[in-house]
């Protein structure tokens, strides 16, 4: 599978064209989703075998040492010679010859220019594979969730339709071999984000918010563009591999991997929901619940972590992170952790929570990869992914049973009619607080000694950022509970538990969030439960070693203490949570009393009034008074000019005519003045308009440049 | 090396076998409507077939050399000569033109606009096309000049007889416009006849351009040159059309039938491109480093202010129009970059915005016939209405903001790309602002699109239109628009389809500017 990975997207690729043409055809749609589920299925496999084969490669080279370079040629199909051998060559060099298997890179010519080729192709190394898993099995497990929480809808064949073009965008996107080619997935992703969000157009605030999502997108995407062609220039070459082994020979300067970097960012904001262009996705939860956890938690939105991630070397060594103590990347997302975790409180839609909830943990990653911990990050995203999207599919099941709505007034005392959706959701928020022993415990506790140790020297606030969100997130999730499933119910009907297709799907992704964290255990765990073998798993496998161990990155020991504290702040989040929602303890309806607390209640309600200043003030402006002004420019000024010069040029004819021609016959001025005149009565037979003026204004003008041509040749 | 045996005639096939069925047209009486289809698409199709031939006899190993030539003598007195040839630079140019104008007419089949008369409407289509193919392939300037001016009159008459409610102030400023710059451009011509020498002093006085482009104005005086340039700059600049010279083009795109409009932005606009690229930039290198950094400039003004101008329409099919003048624009950023991934993204964003404008005033034309408006404000619910019609909308609107894995993408992101670093002469820091603004362009462009769709598109009917039955895509639609599709699709998923053809032709061009 390692050389043969373009299969993994082109299934699904492949399914999507078939459900769109002939989708219909099967129970007229109803049954439709067999197709989906089964190509899925296939794709789920087949990553499953590949990531096999790559632990299976990695362990040669593990044992090998460096034979497994000879083993393990770079296939290339098209000419993009990378130098599997050359690198080996710098790190004999170096002198400390990482034991990690190379990526299988497999490519075509995509298009040429200038003589040279550009290529597209598979980069398959443990990073993507890993991706490939997530994906794959998230999107099954959504598949088939959504046979019943979609069925019956008006465009049940375009849904899957997308949740497969989907599915293959995602995985085009993380086999890239070539930044050229993650552009392509990248927006292609987010296509088909704008489709299911916009799923049900038929009310605008659905296509609104399709429009909002892509257009955000679109403004980070400037950031993608430029610095992708800053990269390119800076390396030569598209190809992924070259350029990050082109970083870690400080073959590319740091202003170019600054700049570079920095225009990035703007990327990672817009798609992985970053302050300040993470508007976009708590309004993205208009689509379909299943979409959400797929697209909106699981998969795409963790693009921008992945690229952070794919190409860490030029992030790494354009923000400095080996030397410095705060930078942008590890500010943006440690800022954004903290400012979603706070807005989380504020929401009553239980699907918004759980959106400002991946906004702040998506933060989380880029905090990690800002402060140097590659391994965490990547860690999280896969945590992230098992217990988020248990998290969404919960919130779905919850509505399936309370008459559709995800407004958590309407819900409570849930907890004895669906127990299962009940304890499923409660473990995943248990994950995601970080209570120990479950999978966002391990990532969460990496996150933050990779903040206390950083790299050369330690990153104090994001430290700081991270232990705050870490109360927070417990402490959120907590009242979220608390509404949904205790007290009395509040809405209409009697709920009832979800049928299978919807409560299998939740229990494999808890046990997911449970036991997650044995992907990277950190040894002391490992050893004390007996599997010593297990630890560091990600970290053996995906870790790019070879392009960062040059660069001086370096993976932070693991902590008691950190772990300790960590759990401290998860529990004590929860237990303040507790006292204030069962207890009645605290400041209850403070923001009725007190006007401060009242103002800073409005001021969150409000999301930081960012979506005023976005949609009221800049979109507003360009769509009416910038749009309309320079259509007026268009009419009255440059037609104007057009019109008038030929109103001007007719007179002259006239002039010429009437006093010149008539008076002394002058051969170019005669040519000049007939030629406008007569075209202007020739005009006025079939045109009851100033447009003679045109003509005589351009043939006049035709008369005079001929002139002034003459003349200077 | 002149073409032997049939490949003599592939090319003046090409050219002339519409022309011939105009003329059988002209004999056969206009009330035998069906037999005046049937010798248009027969005729266009005979064009097409050998082109198909030209296609797959076309020596792929040397894109760069002019094949299927002919050279013949022909105004001996000016020395003007029957040239004629393709190579990769005019192949995807020629193919466009010869498969968009047989979609025309089987489209027209059920749809000849208003006052009729489809004997005119349909040679009209056919002298046009024998003007564009002949302007693809000509290597001669006057011969360039000729057809480049045929192309003229059929589209002034079919916007001013068959058009809309203002189609004789758009016909007529649609004539007049693109007449002045040829004016320009012929004077330019002209000069280019007395002021071409060879090394040792003698006067060329000849119109092959394939001599004036080894000549390259060697001994030219570098003002001389930029006035020369200015000449064709107007001619091909109004025809593109470039701000501040586009304000013909959204009259004449709303007022033209519906052929005429996708035969206008599929084919015409590019004969200005073309001509930058095959006569402007090889015959007078240096003074197209002077011009470039201002067509760059009018490029990125282009590519806002058209993207601006859509912003503030309320008719659909002004909308579309005013769009060309952006997707223009990053055709023209990429030549104005002089380099070798510009051009070749140039050409295939002619190709693209020729394939995707074109779909996209198919469907106009579609939805006016069946609403009688493109008043955006009182459309909507297209997806409800006519499926069918609403996602190939969709997915032409997808293409035409740039959306990777669809051919827009591949003419703009590149075309971005090489203003980062044009060639030598040029002021990296000038285009790298360029740069940033065609960027920023492409957010312009997905809001203009998407809120274009999501007015027309989402939502319910409006009340006005809700009790309407519409007809969704009919066969002669689907006929005409599932290659536009295809090729879409094609060339975005594989865009080496074109850029291997024009790479080694464009590298040729480009090595006069050392990039």
């Amino acid at each position: 599978m390692l050389e043969n990975a373009y299969l993994i997207p082109l299934l699904p690729a492949l399914s999507f064209v078939f459900i769109l043409l002939f989708g219909k055809r099967f129970k007229g749609g109803d049954a439709v989703h067999w197709i989906g589920i089964g190509v899925v299925g296939v794709v789920w496999v087949l990553s499953l075998v590949l990531g096999a084969q790559w632990i299976d490669r990695s362990e040669d080279a593990l044992s090998g040492g460096g034979s497994s370079y000879e083993e393990s040629l770079v296939v290339v199909v098209g000419s993009s010679g990378t130098g599997a051998g050359v690198l080996l060559g710098t790190e004999a060099g170096e002198g400390a010859p990482a034991p990690i298997a190379e990526p299988v890179i497999s490519q075509i010519t995509w298009f040429q220019s200038g003589g040279v080729e550009h290529s597209v192709g598979t980069y398959v190394d443990g990073l993507a594979a890993l991706l490939l898993v997530v994906v794959s099995t998230v999107s099954l497990l959504v598949h088939i969730y959504s046979t019943e929480y979609v069925r019956g809808d008006v465009r049940y064949v375009h849904y899957y339709a997308f949740l497969s073009l989907f599915t293959a965008s995602m995985l085009f996107f993380v086999l890239s071999s070539s930044i050229l080619q993650m552009i392509v997935g990248w927006e292609l992703v987010g296509l088909c984000s704008f489709a299911l969000i916009g799923h049900w157009w038929e009310d605008s605030a659905n296509s609104s918010a399709a429009l909002k999502a892509f257009l955000t997108n679109r403004v980070g995407d400037i950031g993608l563009l430029v610095g992708m062609i800053i990269l390119f220039f800076g390396a030569g070459t598209f190809d992924i591999f070259q350029i990050n082994d082109m970083v870690a020979r400080g073959e590319i300067s740091h202003l170019v991997l600054l700049m570079a970097s920095l225009s990035l960012i703007a990327a990672v904001m817009s798609k992985s929901g970053q302050f300040p262009l993470h508007t976009w996705l708590p309004d993205a939860m208009a689509g379909p619940t299943p979409v959400s956890a797929l697209i909106h938690a699981a998969t795409m939105v963790v693009a921008g972590v992945y690229m952070i991630a794919r190409l860490y070397p030029v992030f790494y060594e354009g923000f400095a992170i080996n030397t410095s103590s705060i930078n942008l990347l590890s500010f943006i997302g440690g800022f954004t952790a903290l400012m979603a975790a706070g807005l989380a409180f504020f929401q009553w839609d239980i699907k918004k929570v759980l959106a400002y909830s991946t906004v702040s943990q998506l933060g989380y990653m880029v905090m990690a990869l800002g402060v140097g911990a590659w391994t965490a990050a990547v860690f999280h995203l896969f945590t992230h992914a098992l217990f988020k999207a248990c998290l969404f599919l919960g919130a779905g099941s919850v509505s399936h049973a309370s008459h559709h709505t995800f407004d958590m007034r309407k819900m409570g005392g849930l907890k004895k009619h669906m127990p299962v959706t009940f304890w499923t959701f409660a473990i995943a928020s248990l994950a995601l607080a970080g209570i120990f022993p479950l999978a966002g415990f391990w990532s969460k506790d990496e996150i933050l000694i990779g903040a206390w140790t950083g790299q050369q020297s330690g990153y104090p606030l994001m430290l700081f950022f991270g232990a705050a969100v870490a109360a927070l997130t417990a402490a959120y999730m907590t009242r979220v509970i608390y509404y949904t499933f205790f007290g009395e119910y509040r809405g209409h009907g009697t709920p009832h538990e979800s049928p299978k297709a919807i409560t299998v799907p939740l229990v494999i992704l808890a046990g997911g969030a449970v036991l997650g964290g044995l992907a990277n255990l950190p040894s002391p765990a490992a050893d004390a439960i007996g599997l010593g073998g297990i630890a560091h798993r990600i970290e053996t496998y995906a870790e790019p070693v070879n392009f960062l161990a040059p660069l001086g990155l370096t993976v932070a020991a693991p902590s008691l203490a950190m772990a300790l504290i960590g759990l401290g702040l998860a529990l004590s989040g929860i237990g303040v949570t507790y006292l204030y929602f069962w207890k009645g303890m605290g400041p209850q309806g403070l923001s009725e009393r007190n006007k401060y607390a009242r103002a800073g209640r409005t001021f969150f309600e409000n999301k930081y009034y960012l979506d005023y200043l976005y949609n009221d003030i800049i979109v507003a402006s360009i769509k009416w008074p910038i749009a309309k002004a320079t259509y007026w420019f268009n009419q009255n000024v440059i037609d104007k000019v057009v019109d008038s010069v030929g109103e001007g040029a007719r007179d002259g004819g006239q002039f010429v005519y009437r006093y010149i021609d008539q008076a002394v016959v002058d051969g170019t001025v005669n040519a000049t003045g007939t030629a406008a005149n007569a075209s202007g009565e020739s005009l006025r037979v079939i045109q009851s308009g100033k447009v003679q003026d045109y003509g005589a204004l351009l043939f006049g003008a035709v008369g005079v440049l001929a002139i002034i041509f003459v003349i200077v040749i | 090396m002149q073409a032997t045996g049939f490949d003599a005639w592939a090319v003046s096939l090409v050219v002339f076998l519409p022309l011939l069925g105009a003329l059988v047209m002209l004999a056969v009486p206009s009330k035998e409507e069906e037999t005046h289809k049937l010798i248009a698409l027969v005729s266009s199709l005979g064009a097409l077939a050998a082109g198909i031939y030209i296609l797959v006899q076309f020596d792929y190993d040397n894109t760069s050399e002019l094949q299927f030539l002919v050279d013949k003598s022909w105004i001996d007195v000016i020395n003007s000569r029957f040239i004629v040839g393709v190579d990769g630079l005019s192949l995807p140019m020629l193919i466009l033109s010869l498969v968009v104008v047989p979609l025309c007419i089987v489209y027209s089949w059920q749809h000849i606009p208003e006052p009729g008369n489809p004997k005119a409407f349909l040679m009209l289509i056919l002298v046009l096309a024998t003007g564009m193919n002949g302007t693809f392939v000509s290597h001669d300037l006057i011969l360039f000049f000729v057809f480049f001016e045929i192309v003229l009159l059929p589209m002034y008459f079919m916007i001013g007889v068959w058009g809309g409610p203002e189609r004789k102030y758009a016909s007529l400023k649609f004539f007049l416009f693109t007449l002045f710059g040829s004016a320009l451009m012929i004077l330019s011509f002209l000069a280019l006849f007395f002021v071409a020498e060879d090394p040792s002093g003698t006067a060329l006085n000849t119109f092959d351009m394939r001599a004036l482009s080894q000549w390259a104005g060697a001994g030219l005086s570098l003002t001389t040159a930029v006035v020369i340039f200015g000449g064709m700059f107007m001619g091909f600049g109004i025809k593109v059309p470039m701000f501040p010279f586009h304000t013909w083009l959204p009259d004449a795109h709303t007022q033209a039938p519906t052929v005429g409009s996708v035969i206008l932005a599929a084919v015409l606009l590019k004969l200005g491109t073309y001509g930058f690229i095959r006569i402007a930039l090889p015959i007078l290198p240096r003074a197209a480093e002077q011009w470039a950094p201002w067509i760059g400039l009018l490029a990125v003004i282009g590519i806002i202010y058209g993207a601006l101008g859509c912003l503030a329409q309320t008719d659909m099919k002004r909308l579309i129009a005013f769009s060309s003048v952006a997707h223009m624009g990053y055709v023209m950023l990429g030549i104005s970059t002089l380099t070798t991934l510009g051009i070749n993204a140039a050409v295939f964003g002619m190709v693209a915005h020729g394939l995707i404008t074109g779909i996209l005033f198919f469907v106009a034309g579609s939805v006016k016939e069946r609403y009688h408006t493109l008043e955006i404000a009182r459309l909507g619910g297209l997806l409800k209405a006519a499926p069918r019609m609403g996602w190939i909308l969709g997915f032409a609107t997808m293409a035409s903001l740039g959306l990777p894995g669809l051919a827009g993408f591949w003419g703009e992101f590149p075309a971005i790309l090489a203003a980062y670093q044009p060639a030598p002469a040029l002021s990296e820091e000038l285009f790298r602002v360029y740069m940033v603004i065609a960027a920023l362009g492409t957010v312009l462009a997905a809001g203009y699109l998407l809120w274009l769709y999501q007015r027309t598109a989402f939502g319910e009917p409006t009340e006005e239109f809700a009790d309407l039955e519409i007809a969704d895509v009919n066969q002669y639609e689907w006929l005409a628009w599932t290659p536009f599709l295809l090729a879409i699709l094609a060339f975005g998923v594989y865009p080496n389809l074109i850029f291997s053809l024009t790479d080694d032709t464009v590298g040729n061009i480009v090595s006069a500017f050392g990039g």
